[in-house]
């Protein structure tokens, strides 16, 4: 075995470190889907009566939905009656600090190296964490709210600023968008809701966690985060959930609405169970997320996939309002029998309107990594501007990488460009850092380090650790 | 009736009247095809394969299906859409019917150019070994023409052969009383180390509709040389469907060159397979189109085997109320290693009523490979235009110019100096202006 196989063969053989499970007592209903749950749902969450019909309305229409099957994945697809639709963990009372919670919980929090505690004194990042389908904890609460920022669990604003929530959600997403959004829509039963009102800066990075724990649960969680007229956000998402032989099913909605002015920088970290070596088990991760930008506002998605069995997922941007600007930078890395079917919408409406989309794949193992885009310009979109970069990165003979860029123009004035490679580690630059005294290890760090530098860089500081950490994890040996 | 239908029933009629004259294969052939035609029906907007063309108008209009042959087709009105100044093979079909008063052929010892039809009795042992094998008759529109084509091109060279001269298709429909669908199929077998070059033309010359599917099966031997060009030149009432499959052996070159100007409907597909290493197969093209048009290229490399490479240049120019649309997939198989497969497709929107819809697709399963592709939409520098103008260069022209710098490289390839010339001329033609392109010396 030479050097370089080795390494490989260390890479393609690294654990999923995030696979304990936490011995928390959970409130978890039945499995099955069908009217009465989604009302029990809705009913245990105490929530009003039109998002009862909203949700109900949801369902109707999903059933006459058939799951796609576009994706260039092959997974046996889940069978949605054998799902818990609402695991919560007890007990369930209202949590004014983290004494409050559960210890068990903490520890979980602790293993997955986001401790609360040490978050609120040091980093000055508020968490909002999910477990299985409740929003925990949110942490500094109030110093956001006395800014007029609102962030809180979703079930929580639905509560509380019921007409906020009523009037932005399903705007973004409809609930009849595609199949998962719409169970989603009729399920969700937590996540995250965030408003920044007119001109305000967030001080802070807000910041979800997201586990999946029970057994035999899907998460079903649904984010709203609104940036009024002037305001500034950064948001960030993580996920991981047990090692589990099942395949579990993570199908989550995430709607972002940036008024005239404003920016939402979302940056998500991936790690959801990606299921053991020979590919069994492992999350599903079938998710919508897409922002809205009104005149001079910008999205920017940032995302670091490595985990899940399979990925199903275009961050999306319609740039709607003129000057407007969306931005797509993502990783994704697919070791073992992982897939990924990822990759970004942006639908320039608006006149002047930019966009920029850099895709970073890696595949390694017996992995299949792709990369499907579309870059939609429509009629009176005026001098809109486009750049693309799709790369891939192969390391090994038996995983494959594909590009699906799709490129619609209907307006004279567009400037389009698109660009994709597709190649392996060069054994000239293995030799070149070998030469100077860099071992094949680092070299391949050094690497895939450089390779993924332009979105990595897009990461705030303290999920860029993380993120290169995850890096190195799921590619072990290879980022330093 | 439908024209699926009616496609059916006269499918009865043709199995009856050909009943004997054709090899047990071929009758074998054509039922099976017919089956898979009759199962899958014409391609829809639905099939991702034709997401972006819309074959439902062209598939509305009621087409007289048996060939009518014309006589009142000039020598010297052909000529004038041939290369012209060179000696040539010429085989020429008139409304889908071969017309030997018209052609050129030829039958030597070391290679021949003649009409299909005579092959299907089955007593070309090269016919027998290589029709309907090299093209996928699973896709509807090839299956459809596999039930039906009884003419075409039918060109073979023997190994280590040259030929001496191009060889010059044209396909000219002038049927000025109905709308007509005819289903031509070309066979060309160039075997090792052998070298041919050929021109296509398609030209319709009729106000009435017309449906054209052609299906071209070229077999390219080890060490052999192949080139193509195909020229598309069609009035407004004309759909063509081209599907076009080239194996490679190894060492071998080719190269497809596509002029696409014109036609209500032109759909290209394009398929290349490599069955021994080192091949190297060359795609370019120039796309100008005016009016409500729309043309489409769909191509197809499939490297299933180590160091073979690809290169795809696809240029288009779209005025008026035009539409372009670029399919290039690349397949690099798990062994294909050491694959280099290069694709660019850039396109010049002129008008905000032209549209462009392109996917460059690359599917890997190899890690040793080099594979890129690249895409831009655009339009012409205003400050290039300003700048020839403030020279004295009138609009038009400056136009021109600019647009024959960004499709020009695409004639690279092309090595008879008349050919190129009149493509250059076609090209200025049909951009409008009275200019001595060539003088670019692009």
């Amino acid at each position: 075995m030479t050097e370089e196989d080795k390494i490989l063969h260390e890479v393609t053989n690294s654990e999923y470190k995030y696979g304990f499970v936490t011995d928390i007592e959970s409130d978890t209903i039945s499995k099955g889907l069908n009217e009465d749950v989604i009302r029990l749902i809705s009913m245990k969450k105490n929530e009003p009566e039109w998002l009862l019909d909203w949700r109900l309305d949801a369902f109707k229409k999903f059933k006459e939905m058939t799951e796609p099957d576009w994706a260039n994945v092959t997974y046996k697809k889940p069978d949605l009656q054998s799902i818990s639709y609402y695991s919560a963990p007890k007990p369930k009372k209202t949590l004014e600090s983290l004494d409050e919670v559960d210890p068990e919980l903490l520890k979980t929090f602790e293993k997955l190296g986001i401790s609360l505690e040490e978050q609120k004194r040091l980093s000055g990042v508020a968490v909002d964490i999910v477990v299985d389908s409740v929003s925990v904890a949110t942490s500094f609460k109030e110093k956001l709210g006395e800014l007029g920022i609102i962030f809180c669990s979703i079930s929580e604003a639905i509560q509380e600023h019921p007409e906020l929530v009523r009037k932005y959600i399903g705007s973004v997403v409809p609930k009849t968008d595609n199949y998962y959004s719409a169970l989603n829509s009729a399920v969700f039963t937590d996540g995250s809701f965030c408003y920044i009102p007119k001109g305000t800066r967030c001080p802070m990075e807000l910041s979800t966690y997201f586990r999946i724990n029970q057994a035999g649960t899907g998460q079903f969680e649904r984010t709203l985060l609104i940036a009024d007229e002037g305001s500034y956000v950064s948001y960030l998402e993580g996920c991981t959930a047990p090692s589990r032989d099942e395949n579990q099913l993570h199908a989550a909605v995430v709607e972002l609405v940036a008024m005239d002015n404003a920016e939402i920088k979302y940056s998500t970290v991936q790690n959801w169970y990606p299921g053991n070596k020979e590919g069994k088990g492992g999350v599903f991760n079938f998710v919508t997320k897409r922002g809205i930008c009104h005149n001079h506002a910008k999205i920017s998605w940032t995302q670091v996939e490595t985990g899940s069995a399979v990925t199903w997922k275009y961050p999306s941007c319609i740039l709607k309002g003129d000057y407007s600007i969306g931005e797509f930078f993502s990783v994704a890395v697919t070791n073992n029998y992982q897939q990924a079917d990822t990759g970004t919408k942006m639908i320039h409406i608006g006149k002047n309107t930019k966009s920029t989309i850099i895709s970073k794949g890696i595949s390694a193992g017996n992995s299949n990594g792709n990369y499907r885009g579309l870059v939609k310009i429509m009629k009176g979109a005026e001098n809109a501007r486009n750049f693309s970069q799709c790369d891939s990165l192969l390391m090994g003979d038996t995983c494959g990488s594909h590009t699906f860029p799709y490129i619609e123009v209907k307006n004279k004035t567009a400037r389009i460009e698109h660009e994709a490679t597709t190649s392996k580690i060069g054994e000239d630059q293995l030799f070149y850092c070998n030469q100077r005294g860099i071992g094949t290890d680092e070299a391949i760090g050094l690497i895939v380090n450089g390779y993924c530098k332009d979105v990595l860089n897009q990461l705030p500081m303290e999920f860029a650790v993380e993120a290169q950490k995850l890096l190195s994890l799921s590619l072990e040996g290879s980022v330093g | 009736m439908n024209l699926k239908d009616k496609l059916i029933n006269s499918f009865e009629n043709l199995v009856q009247s050909s009943n004997g004259s054709e090899a047990e294969h071929v009758g074998t052939k054509r039922t099976e095809s017919m089956a898979v035609f009759t199962a899958q029906g014409f391609p829809s907007m639905k099939d991702e394969e034709w997401k972006y063309t819309p074959l439902n108008k062209s598939i509305k209009r009621d087409y007289q299906l048996e060939s009518q042959f014309s006589t009142d087709v000039k020598s010297s009105e052909v000529d004038s859409f041939l290369c012209s100044g060179i000696d040539s093979y010429k085989l020429v079909f008139v409304n889908g019917v071969f017309s030997s008063a018209l052609s050129n052929t030829t039958s030597q010892e070391n290679f021949f150019v003649t009409n299909l039809k005579d092959a299907f009795s089955g007593d070309s042992e090269i016919f027998n070994e290589y029709f309907g094998k090299l093209a996928d008759t699973q896709q509807s529109m090839v299956a459809l023409n596999t039930a039906f084509a009884k003419e075409g091109a039918f060109i073979y060279v023997k190994a280590g052969s040259v030929v001496d001269k191009l060889i010059q298709i044209i396909y000219i429909n002038n049927d000025n009383s109905e709308a007509q669908l005819s289903q031509v199929r070309n066979l060309f077998v160039v075997e090792d180390r052998a070298e041919v070059q050929i021109l296509e033309r398609h030209q319709s010359l009729t106000d009435e509709y017309v449906f054209t599917n052609v299906v071209t099966e070229t077999s390219v031997g080890n060490e052999a040389h192949f080139k193509h060009f195909k020229v598309q030149n069609n009035l407004d009432q004309t759909t063509l469907v081209d599907s076009t499959f080239v194996q490679q052996g190894a060492k071998s070159s080719s190269l497809v060159d596509t002029f696409a100007f014109g036609g209500d409907l032109t759909r290209n597909n394009l398929h290349f397979e490599f069955s021994g290493e080192y091949a190297e197969a060359n795609m370019d093209a120039i796309t100008l189109l005016k009016g409500d048009t729309i043309v489409d290229h769909h191509t197809f490399v499939d490297h299933a085997v180590p160091n073979c490479q690809s290169n795809q240049l696809y240029k288009g120019i779209y005025d008026e109320k035009s539409k372009g649309v670029f399919n290039g997939k690349v397949m690099v198989r798990k062994d294909a290693q050491k694959t280099n497969a290069f694709q660019q497709n850039n396109n010049l929107l002129l008008t905000d009523l032209a549209a462009i819809d392109t996917k460059p697709q690359l599917e890997i399963f190899a890690d040793d490979v080099a594979c890129s592709h690249g895409c831009t939409i655009g339009q012409l520098d205003d400050e290039a235009l300003f700048y020839m103008q403030s020279r004295g260069i009138p609009i038009k022209e400056a136009k021109a110019f600019l647009m024959f710098a960004f499709a020009g490289d695409t004639l690279k390839n092309i090595t008879i100096p008349e050919l190129k010339a009149q493509l250059i001329n076609l090209v200025a033609q049909k951009l409008n202006v009275n200019l001595e392109l060539n003088e670019l010396n692009i």
